[in-house]
């Protein structure tokens, strides 16, 4: 099970971004992008459907004691708004923007024809060692 | 469209629950692919990983037109926005799947001021941009 587990989630995650269209760059663009000709509401459909979701789960979190498979559920969330979740938003911003790709669609793209994921995960993983260097360490 | 944004929406939430429900992990996909670069708690995350791309392979293998024929920016301003993003994501700590879906969710404050604020320099980002591509 602590195999099976996320495999399974990560297979629905990829199945998700597949079916909703979000590994394609150019589908986030178009909602993003809104002096394109054609806008396309369909990750704001996404980023809905999937809050409401979100919303449920986190109630069955609170009935539970603990996990399914044992640990802790995470504390509250932290209350500090500071120039580094700033920061780091403006640069996460900026850098979706430019190209349509965020994370996990990314990774799901890896093995496909399109080369740019293949780019796009390269230089994120380097980006990412960069963050690590210049934020003290906290949760993932 | 809509079927498939919804349907698409329902299943990436669906697999963040499981993760959360199951293990108590909120697996936000920047943290999830950092930390299985260099981190401690490995083995799940290359399991959730091989999930996504063994179904990323699937749709490759049967659907390809699933994917972008070619990318929309040239590869160097691609190879830009991954530094950006990477960098960004470690900084804030959550991406759109960690700040926007598992905090929001949750109303975390600090998630929510960063999905406002990633998601407002992304529109204008992306609009700026495509009047000059």
């Amino acid at each position: 099970m602590k195999r099976a587990l996320p495999l399974v989630a990560g297979a629905m995650f990829g199945a998700g971004a597949c079916i909703s269209g979000m590994v394609r760059p150019s589908k986030v663009i178009g909602f993003l992008d809104w002096r394109s000709g054609a806008w396309d509401p369909t990750l704001l459909v996404v980023m809905v459907s999937a809050l409401v979701v979100s919303v449920l789960a986190w109630r069955i979190v609170r009935s539970l004691r603990a996990p399914w498979l044992g640990g802790n559920f995470p504390g509250p969330p932290s209350p500090a708004i500071d120039a580094k979740l700033l920061g780091g938003a403006v640069l996460f911003g900026l850098g979706w923007g430019l190209a349509g790709y965020c994370p996990g669609p990314a990774v799901v793209s890896l093995v496909s024809h399109v080369p740019g994921a293949l780019v796009f995960v390269a230089a994120m993983i380097a980006g990412m060692w960069i963050g690590d260097r210049a934020r003290i360490g906290d949760d993932g | 469209m809509l079927v498939h944004g919804v349907l698409g929406g329902v299943l990436i939430a669906l697999s963040l629950a499981l993760m959360l429900v199951g293990t108590g992990r909120i697996a936000g996909l920047s943290g999830v692919v950092a930390l299985l670069v260099r981190g401690d708690d490995r083995a799940w995350r290359a399991w959730f990983v091989a999930g996504m791309l063994a179904v990323g392979g699937a749709y490759e293998l049967v659907a390809p037109q699933t994917f972008d024929a070619v990318a929309p920016r040239s590869l160097p301003i691609i190879a830009a926005s991954g530094v950006l993003v990477g960098i960004g994501t470690r900084l804030s700590n959550g991406c759109t799947s960690g700040h926007g879906l598992c905090g929001m969710s949750r109303l975390s404050k600090r998630s929510i001021v960063a999905t406002c604020a990633f998601f407002g320099v992304a529109v204008v980002t992306a609009t700026v941009a495509g009047r000059w591509s």
